[in-house]
């Protein structure tokens, strides 16, 4: 071409043409570039010819291994649940109360457990059952609402508190709001709080609480598991232990909801999990 | 005019553009340079607002309070304002910039169509930009990524972007060169294929002519597929071929050199145009699609591997005989920069593509991590190149306003790309992992939570990265200021060493 010249910095020659004062020079391709590109294309169709590849009008060539991703999941899916078969038809034939007593089933519970637990509950009761403020209990200590036996923990889990189903735990404390004053209820707060050694102790304090509410709470004010009636005396509260918490409390009270999660989850996972918190450290 | 000329223009019309100029005679070709001014004015811009963009993610990512509890400001509502930002106001607009100079310049011909044409391109892609933007705020999307925008702005887009193709397809032929130059054949192929991927990912049937919601005529598995042929190839034509265009135009500009090989620059070119169209379905394997397009997907993606090399080794081997400028010139740096991260998010991306490596990866914040190697280094370090070669000319400035700022800006950017993309590696590689992670009884061994909660502190070195990076951006921004007002600062030039 005319106007081909030579690069003095390099000594190759350009091709000669030029845009805006751009030249271009005239080297060859890189050998080595052109190699991994060949390399790259014979591993591809080595790749074709194993695996599923091109489509035709209604089919596709198959490859010689004849592999299939869904095939493939399948068969780890069904060797997943070949390894854990074993472990759930046992844990499904037991009941709740003899998993947590042998060892090596409560040992596979647990673990199980603890995935279901992170999953499903620890948004709420926190990693470890570590509970959260604003309602959502511990679970990880012995101070239990209703009840911390394993088939007590087991059907909490199944039904849930409040929560429509029909076997769920239910009770709901009445608004004492409108039906005490509020220094009246501001005493009463003060005597709830006497009975773990905090408040002041006042005959009108024993009085409103006679009249109020031993018959849930107990003439002690331990509560009562069978009406979800937590425990006064333990220094243990779910909704803040201030005077000002325990009156409102008192005054217009909160219930929470934990949903059923029979039906979300298959029975030997509902063992399981009951099973893991059951072993949290404050089982029963 | 005889009767035989006449016949011979009318059955070759082709043969009056293929013009061969007398090369001895000076013509005086008046460019237009307003709407060149007018789009990187809007790159720096819209760049700084992507920046920000993606600041304010990247935090509400390590600090969920900020998503302020209030439905605009939400993560889900914000990130297509930051995607969209980046790639089609920044990324966009620095393509209109960079390409309206170039074809004029290297086909010494004014832009054809006149000025209305080309205001109109531009106000009708700045609108685009706020319609599409204010509309994610507000709710209002096709959930397809990257194709956000609903059916009343992707009209408004498929028209802009027709008259796009009319200025600059029209400025090529008529030229007064006899061979189109390598840039133009990067960006006619980045306008011609993105209009037909945004045509066919965006048909949809509108619900009313006076409402935003849309249908698509896409569904299933087909949605998914035309989808990330569109998403794949808007990195593949915009944010690889067309920002191989400004590479190709400005690397040899700047460097004062000649484009490394010709031969390279075609074979590279072709074989990256007929590739990239096929590696889409490699977002989505192990997934419904059929097994035979995740192969196809795969090895596409791996034959592209030495294509995208192609423009690296034309980019970086310009500089034989050059690489001392490097010390000096800090623009030049970042355009050599640019080329070696567009270098390494190449090969990252036919590692990612292979189905072993991506069923661990995909999902992860490596993704991410890739993303931004290529986004970050490659096509953002590319453009402030081209913005500051653009600048001072544009402007009739002497020369930029300093360079010591451009080679701040260098530093601090490039350290926020580092911290970047290391820290979503180790937590894109990190949560792969814990997600596979099994007990011995096969139980899962992290909940989600968990794996959010290890990936915290990463979020928080990423958000350091994006927060560099935007400072950067505005030391660029005032830096380009002063240019623009012809102001020069008084600054020690960069020491030469004696020669030996």
């Amino acid at each position: 071409m005319a106007n081909v010249e030579k690069d003095t910095v390099t000594g190759t020659d350009t091709t000669g043409h030029q845009w805006d004062g751009i030249k271009e020079l005239n080297n060859p391709l890189p050998r080595w570039w052109l190699y991994v590109l060949y390399a790259t294309i014979v591993w591809s169709v080595g790749y074709w010819v194993v695996y599923p590849a091109w489509p035709s009008l209604s089919s596709y060539t198959k490859g010689v291994l004849g592999y299939s991703s869904r095939a493939e999941m399948e068969k780890d899916v069904a060797a997943a649940r070949k390894a854990q078969e074993s472990w759930r038809a046992k844990l499904a034939a037991a009941p709740i109360a003899e998993i947590v007593k042998d060892k090596d089933l409560l040992v596979y519970a647990t673990a199980g457990g603890k995935a279901v637990f992170a999953e499903n509950c620890q948004p709420c009761h926190g990693a470890g059952g570590a509970g959260r403020p604003g309602g959502y209990p511990v679970l990880a200590d012995d101070d239990w609402l209703w009840g911390g036996a394993p088939e007590e923990i087991l059907a909490t889990v199944r039904f849930g508190v409040r929560s429509g189903h029909k076997d769920a735990r239910a009770s709901e404390m009445p608004r004492f709001g409108e039906q005490l004053k509020a220094d009246e209820i501001r005493v009463l707060a003060d005597h709830v709080l006497s009975l773990s050694g905090k408040g002041a102790k006042s005959d009108t304090g024993v009085k409103l609480f006679e009249e109020n509410c031993i018959a849930c709470h107990g003439d002690d004010g331990k509560g009562n598991k069978d009406l979800g009636t937590p425990n006064l005396a333990d220094g243990i509260w779910l909704l803040g232990g201030t005077r000002e918490t325990i009156a409102a409390q008192i005054a217009t009270p909160r219930h929470g909801v934990m949903p059923a999660w029979e039906g979300r989850l298959d029975p030997v996972a509902l063992k399981m999990v009951a099973a893991y918190i059951h072993a949290l450290g404050g089982g029963k | 005019m005889t009767a035989s000329q006449g016949a011979g223009a009318a059955a070759n019309p082709a043969a009056q553009f293929v013009l061969n100029p007398d090369r001895g005679e000076a013509t005086a070709v008046s460019y237009n340079d307003d709407i060149v001014r007018k789009f990187t004015a809007a790159t720096v811009f819209w760049g700084v607002a992507a920046f920000a963009a993606g600041l304010a993610i990247a935090l509400q990512l390590a600090f969920p309070v900020l998503n302020l509890d209030l439905e605009w400001t939400t993560f889900g509502r914000l990130r297509p304002v930051h995607t969209s930002a980046a790639v089609f106001a920044f990324g966009g607009n620095v393509l209109f910039a960079t390409s309206f100079y170039v074809v004029q310049r290297t086909c010494r011909a004014t832009l054809f169509g006149g000025p209305a044409l080309a205001n109109f391109i531009f106000w009708g892609y700045q609108l685009v930009i706020v319609l599409a933007a204010t509309g994610y705020v507000l709710g209002i999307t096709q959930s397809k990524e990257y194709a956000e925008p609903e059916w009343y702005v992707d009209l408004l887009l498929t028209l802009v972007w027709v008259c796009y193709l009319v200025a600059f397809g029209g400025t090529l032929l008529k030229r007064r060169e006899p061979h189109i130059y390598v840039a133009n054949w990067f960006y006619l192929a980045f306008i011609l294929t993105v209009a037909v991927l945004h045509i066919v990912n965006n048909l949809a049937v509108p619900v009313s002519w006076s409402g935003t919601k849309s249908y698509g005529v896409w569904a299933g598995v087909q949605d998914a597929m035309t989808q990330w042929w569109y998403g794949h190839n808007a990195v593949g034509f915009f944010l690889t071929a067309g920002f191989l265009g400004i590479m190709y135009y400005f690397v040899p500009k700047q460097a004062e050199r000649p484009v490394y090989s010709y031969r390279l620059s075609v074979v590279h070119f072709w074989t990256l145009i007929f590739l990239y169209i096929w590696a889409g379905p490699h977002h989505l394997h192990y997934s419904a699609l059929p097994d035979w397009l995740q192969t196809l997907g795969m090895t596409f993606s791996l034959i592209l591997w030495m294509p995208s090399w192609g423009g690296m080794i034309n980019g970086v081997m310009t500089l034989s005989g050059a690489w001392h400028k490097l010390r000096t010139d800090p623009v030049l740096r970042f355009l050599i920069t640019s080329v070696a991260f567009y270098g390494m998010s190449t090969f990252e991306g036919p590692v990612m593509s292979i189905k072993a490596v991506n069923s661990l990866s995909h999902f992860t914040d490596w993704t991410i991590g890739h993303v931004h190697s290529g986004a970050l280094g490659w096509v953002a370090f590319v453009s402030f190149g081209a913005v500051y070669f653009l600048v001072p000319r544009l402007w009739g400035a002497a020369r930029l306003y300093s360079l010591n700022l451009v080679t701040l800006h260098f530093w601090i950017a490039t350290i926020g790309i580092v911290l970047y993309i290391t820290a979503m590696w180790v937590s894109g590689i990190m949560q792969g992992l814990m997600w596979r992670a099994y007990d011995d009884y096969g139980f899962l061994q992290y909940s989600f939570i968990e794996t959010v909660q290890a990936m915290r502190p990463y979020y928080m070195i990423r958000a350091l990265g994006g927060l560099l990076f935007l400072a950067g951006a505005l030391v660029m921004v005032y830096n380009l200021v002063q240019t623009a007002k012809g102001r020069v600062r008084d600054e020690e030039p960069v020491a030469l060493p004696a020669p030996a």
